[in-house]
């Protein structure tokens, strides 16, 4: 009961104080004296906005909250979003509110189309702090530039890395079945597999990123995907694509007439002996999976030896966030080695590090290079090269297409 | 006196959010929203949402769905009412299908899919032998484009709810004399009870039924589980707008939410138009002198089809039991290879604060909506003033307008006064949904009591206070037990609201399962459907219990039953 009076309290406070204030006041915390920073998040009660549709993903949150408790006097309360646009809805609304202080939120776990989106409105908290952060010194951002460019958007320290992703197939060895080794093949692949291969329809995001990668390997001058979309040659650009789209569906997964949800259904559908390949856009999904007891443990990974795509994920703090100082050390401690490390095994989560080996202690070094990746897990080595992301316009105007073309029955 | 207050303040409670959510839904269909950059009035979003591919189908598959599943369910529950209510089987199937109306929408359509999908327990049963299916079959069962599967699971779900209001509603029409008198004219029994009984019955649950139209037409969890995906209905299509982070987008999302509202309303207005259709031909039937004794077959029918329909809700929630507790289960077989608490030893940590929140949440809300009706209610019976369908008009308004045009409208209101993310505005929130249902399940049975019993205590002496306490509350504690429990489980299915208004500071059961709901691992959605399912049967066990209970030794205050 204590709970609910003193949150009624605190959100009535909340609002006196903000009432008080100038609004939209820009951000001047220096970030050298981390010190300062660390005193100032004392206490706090940070609101950590991150999808929560993954079971070990929410224990690994559940594990920093401890830690930030432990460590830095810091609440940690996961806000488990079935959808991160939410999240983005609900500071436009405090927004239009005038909220401008004392938001729900402080710190959301983001990347792409939501971060373009928050970054074109002026929702994040600026100027950029996320390169003042004292484990910065850690990020590989050197040999991995999508940890500076978001979805070909600059980043310009307005979100913060905390881990990477690349787009992995996997299958089933007991089938026997030979698998396809690009996109070419795989619409060759559906002719003699009739009704063994489906993708998530778009806007689902794994779903969108199949579209991304037959579009990043069908397109002649993959130069132009770097750029906004031209609407001059957006047809012609895109041809070969809906080209192979078109043939390809009539032997998808139930005629291509329905498509699964998401790649958790697609996971589920291989599972079911349904499909005989599925996806995803974190190598360790595969190994999860048969740790769960949700695919067989004769299932492997695989990549396009031509390369798949690949992207970082990260975490931004709102302009009006109420405890931004808690949010700063938060996100700290997720780049920290002991963080990273944590999270790139596969028993806890085995998401990809965003830090340079080269930049760790000896120790810390030998203990990522320790760990057991899981059976159906392909090492840094094996996971091929990487494409780019599209400009955040291609997406929006393949998914729009998409739907038109195929988005209605007849 | 506080009595004099309730109407008021009912008023206040359903139409204050509401209006200001609308109003924040209307204006941006209309181009205004300075928060998004829309300084001036225009159509351009309602432009985009003609343009939008399929939005014909979409809206007519939510227009079908609304007319087809009410129609069905509602015809059901009259035939098998009228063809066995007094006897051994009816007693039978009731208390089979009662339990029903505890499942939340979400967790019945799971066990459904899980039931009847190509990889489902049935095609598994068969598999490999005698089907030959070494694979699961490529068939196009749920999510089929004409929406078949979703009705389908809609139907199974409003078929107890019309079922509980009907019996709720059956005292009040005193059916035994009835249809005596009209099996004892040579009628059969099914006929009888139609012709003499329902006509009095369906007016008192009329307003129940114009609920389920308008759920039905505007519903998204069950439609994103069963319903078709190329294009989906509306309302679905609406909170993908809704969600869309290309904020412009939310001006096509309220213009399609103002459609939404539309497409509703045509459905009510079909159906009204629909009623006086049908109490022509009715009454063309009950003159003809038709006796249509021969009715054997057609009861059979009847309770073939309710027991179908539980039997399947049934099995589809022991199939989602059964795979909270499953290891790997590959296809076809049609167990487990293990059995292990695994799953449930992961959920169960994290289930103690959001069960918390909902059984707070969903009692507050529903003593506050039973106080607000009873109060109504009195005050109506002693002021004898109804309040007339301008009163009613603005019960439906919670029922009516689709909960994802509003509620973001009721995000920005409660941010205004400070309310934002606290708990005072998610119990309020609720209130404007759970009232609506307490008062529509209440109000039928409580104006159709008997007055003559309240002039018989006045008359001997009893003052207003003590009819209402002492005569009036307890012979109609049936109803009031039954309001209650459908107000908490109303409470417990709200998704949308909660997580809006409570900002996801107040997770509930429903907002962590439909959350989990997208990692598609059947045992964990098996886990919190089970849990889910649970919270409001307890409140109908107790709405069952405690009036048989009390009234163990009274028979006449037992009817129904």
């Amino acid at each position: 009961m204590l709970r609910w009076i003193y949150s009624g309290l605190l959100t009535a406070v909340i609002f006196a104080v903000a009432g008080t204030f100038s609004p939209q006041s820009a951000f001047t915390e220096d970030l050298s004296d981390w010190k300062a920073v660390e005193q100032k998040a004392k206490g706090q009660t940070v609101y950590f906005n991150a999808w929560g549709g993954a079971q070990n993903i929410n224990d690994y949150i559940a594990w920093v909250a401890d830690e930030l408790d432990k460590r830095h006097d810091i609440t940690v309360v996961h806000v488990k979003l079935d959808d991160t646009a939410n999240a983005v809805a609900t500071v436009v609304a405090e927004k239009a509110a005038g909220t401008d202080e004392g938001g729900s939120i402080d710190l959301i776990w983001i990347n792409g189309e939501n971060f373009a989106s928050m970054k074109r409105q002026n929702l994040l908290l600026s100027p950029g702090w996320a390169e003042k952060l004292p484990n910065w010194k850690y990020v590989d951002h050197e040999s991995k530039p999508t940890i500076q460019t978001d979805f070909t958007i600059p980043v310009e320290g307005l979100e913060s890395p905390w881990g990477m992703a690349k787009m992995v197939f996997f299958h089933d060895t007991a089938r026997g079945i030979e698998m396809p080794d690009s996109f070419a093949q795989l619409v060759e692949w559906t002719k003699e597999h009739n009704g063994r291969f489906s993708y998530p329809a778009p806007p689902d995001f794994i779903g969108s990123s199949f579209l991304k990668q037959a579009l990043s390997e069908s397109v002649a001058d993959p130069s132009v995907l770097l750029e906004p979309v031209d609407e001059a040659t957006f047809s012609e650009v895109t041809a070969p694509l809906f080209d192979q789209l078109d043939a390809m569906h009539p032997n998808l997964w139930r005629g291509g007439r329905t498509f699964p949800k998401n790649k958790e259904a697609l996971r589920r559908m291989l599972a079911d002996n349904e499909i005989d390949i599925a996806f995803a856009f974190s190598p360790a999904e595969a190994s999860n999976a048969i740790a769960n007891k949700e695919l067989p443990d004769s299932v492997r990974s695989f990549v396009f030896s031509g390369g798949t795509l690949g992207n970082t994920h990260f975490v931004a703090i709102p302009y009006n966030a109420s405890a931004s100082h808690g949010a700063l050390v938060l996100a700290n401690f997720l780049l920290s080695p002991e963080a990273q490390l944590r999270k790139q095994d596969p028993v806890i989560w085995g998401d990809p590090t965003v830090l340079a080996m080269e930049k760790l202690h000896a120790d810390k070094r030998a203990s990522f290079e320790a760990l057991d990746l899981g059976i159906a897990t392909l090492g840094p080595a094996d996971l091929g090269p990487t494409l780019h992301e599209p400009h955040a316009s291609w997406m929006t105007r393949i998914e729009e297409e998409w739907i038109r073309r195929y988005g209605v029955a007849n | 006196m506080i009595l004099k207050a309730a109407p008021a303040l009912a008023i206040a409670v359903l139409i204050g959010p509401i209006l200001c959510g609308l109003g924040v839904t209307i204006l941006p269909a209309f181009g205004y929203f300075p928060a998004l950059g829309g300084n001036e009035f225009s159509l351009d979003p309602w432009r985009q949402l003609f343009a939008t591919p399929g939005l014909l189908r979409s809206c007519l598959i939510s227009l079908a769905t609304g007319l087809v599943t009410t129609l069905l369910a509602l015809a059901v529950v009259a035939g098998f009412v009228a063809g066995w209510s007094h006897t051994r089987m009816f007693r039978a199937i009731q208390h089979l299908v009662s339990p029903l109306l505890s499942v939340p929408h979400a967790a019945a359509a799971f066990g459904l899919a899980f039931l009847f999908m190509p990889s489902g327990w049935l095609v598994r049963l068969f598999s490999p032998w005698p089907s030959g299916f070494e694979r699961p079959p490529d068939w196009l069962i749920i999510h089929d484009p004409l929406g078949i599967a979703m009705m389908a699971g809609l139907f199974a779900k409003e078929l107890p709810f019309l079922m509980l209001v009907t019996l709720a509603a059956m005292p009040q029409a005193n059916p035994r004399p009835g249809s005596m008198i009209a099996t004892g004219l040579g009628y059969g029994r099914t006929a009888g009870f139609l012709f003499a009984v329902w006509p009095s019955i369906y007016p008192q649950i009329r307003l129940a039924v114009f609920a389920v139209i308008a759920y039905a037409s505007s519903v998204v969890d069950v439609a994103l589980i069963l319903g078709p995906t190329n294009p989906a209905p509306l309302a679905v299509r609406l909170v993908s707008w809704m969600n869309d982070p290309d904020l412009t987008v939310r001006f096509k999302a309220s213009a399609g939410a103002v459609l939404q509202l539309g497409i509703t309303a045509t459905c009510l207005l079909i159906w009204v138009a629909g009623e006086k259709l049908f109490s022509i031909i009715f009454a063309r039937i009950r003159s003809s002198g038709r006796r249509f004794d021969k009715d054997q077959a057609v009861r059979i029918g009847f309770s073939v089809l309710m027991i179908a329909t539980a039997g399947a809700v049934f099995a589809g929630l022991f199939i989602l039991a059964l795979w909270s507790f499953s290891g790997f289960w590959p296809f076809p077989k049609a167990f487990p290879d293990e059995l292990t608490f695994n799953t449930w030893q992961r959920q169960l940590p994290g289930i103690g604060q959001p069960l918390t929140t909902t059984i707070l949440v969903g009692i507050a809300a529903t003593i506050f909506a039973l106080a607000l009706a009873l109060g109504c209610l009195e005050r109506e019976a002693r002021t004898g003033r109804t309040g007339g369908n301008r009163a009613l008009a603005l019960i439906y308004i919670p029922l009516i307008v689709p909960q994802a045009s509003f509620v973001f409208g009721l995000q920005l209101f409660f941010l205004s006064v400070g309310l934002h993310a606290s708990l005072y505005a998610l119990i309020l929130v609720h209130l404007v949904f759970v009232l609506p249902y307490v008062f529509l399940s209440l109000s039928d049975p409580w104006r159709a009591w008997d007055t003559r019993y309240a002039q018989a205590a006045r008359t001997l002496g009893a003052s207003r206070n003590s009819v209402f306490w002492q005569i009036r509350a307890p012979m109609l504690l049936r109803p009031i037990l039954v309001a209650s429990a459908v107000g908490f489980a109303v409470s417990i299915g709200q998704y949308l609201p909660t997580l809006l208004v409570g900002a996801g500071r107040w997770p509930t059961i429903t907002t962590e399962a439909v959350a989990l709901a997208s990692s598609g691992d059947r045992r964990v959605i098996g886990v919190y459907a089970f849990i889910q399912m649970l919270l409001p049967f307890i409140g109908f066990a107790a709405a069952t219990l405690v009036p048989a209970l009390l009234f163990m030794r009274r028979r006449d205050m037992r009817a129904g039953s």
